[in-house]
């Protein structure tokens, strides 16, 4: 079945500048496999060498993170959004 | 690249700062890439939910980041990059900050605040390698201290 990848804005360069993109895929990780086959220069933005997800990559199937749904595993039905999102953190040093 | 942040959107950054300090304060500049430069339409404030040492570290609430960038997105915005606090410290990116950066094609705007009152305002990106930040130029506003 088809869903919906959103694609964060730093990596629209490599989708062609297109905000989303159809996949298909019976799970969360057929579906970002599709996402990568065909747009394979977001593999490296988004997977390590080992083919994981990035540490600071976050995955909703529409408001959940997948990390508590089956990770890649986690069923998708074609009325599905998958919105990518960075982990945001920081902080000035650590010596205080 | 550059970034265009209006004296309005610095001050609202700044007033952030202030507000939150001796914690680090941290939200999402949303806007638009116009001819290479990153246009900031809207400043938007994000709580930190580093409890455990907020005066030294930063975390966005990833629900309160995807309720945001979805808004954006209703809106024809796009997530531009984003700012945080630097309380009692340089407004230049720390090993942390590098550590835990996403991907390249953000800005990422640190301001200082010394003694609760903002200070510099600097503007960065992510190198391609992920190796350091490139200070980028900051237009369009009347800024305490330099770029």
């Amino acid at each position: 079945m088809s869903i919906k990848i959103l694609i964060p804005t730093p990596l629209r360069p490599f989708t062609g500048r297109q905000e989303e993109v159809e996949v298909d895929g019976r799970n969360v990780g057929e579906a970002l496999e599709g996402l990568i086959t065909s747009h394979p220069q977001l593999r490296n933005h988004l997977f390590t060498a080992d083919g994981k997800l990035r540490s600071f990559v976050n995955v909703y199937l529409n408001d959940e993170d997948i990390r508590y749904t089956g990770l890649q595993q986690t069923p998708v039905k074609s009325s599905d959004t998958l919105a990518i999102i960075p982990s945001i953190a920081g902080g000035c040093c650590c010596c205080c | 690249m550059a970034i265009n942040l209006s004296d309005a959107h610095a001050t609202a950054v700044r007033s952030h700062a202030e507000a939150t300090y001796p914690h680090e304060c941290c939200g999402i500049l949303l806007g638009r890439t116009v001819s290479g430069v990153r246009q900031v339409d809207e400043v938007v404030r994000m709580r930190n939910a580093n409890t455990t040492t907020p005066h030294n570290r930063f975390d966005f609430d990833p629900k309160e980041h995807l309720q945001v960038q979805r808004g954006a997105r209703e809106r024809g915005l796009e997530v531009v990059g984003f700012y945080h606090s630097h309380p009692d410290h340089p407004a230049r990116p720390s090993q942390y900050d590098l550590d835990n950066a996403s991907w390249p094609g953000y800005s990422y705007i640190i301001v200082a605040v010394a003694r609760g009152v903002a200070q510099e305002l600097n503007a960065f990106e992510l190198a391609e390698d992920r190796s350091h930040f490139i200070q980028e130029a900051v237009l369009a506003t009347n800024r305490v201290g330099s770029v």
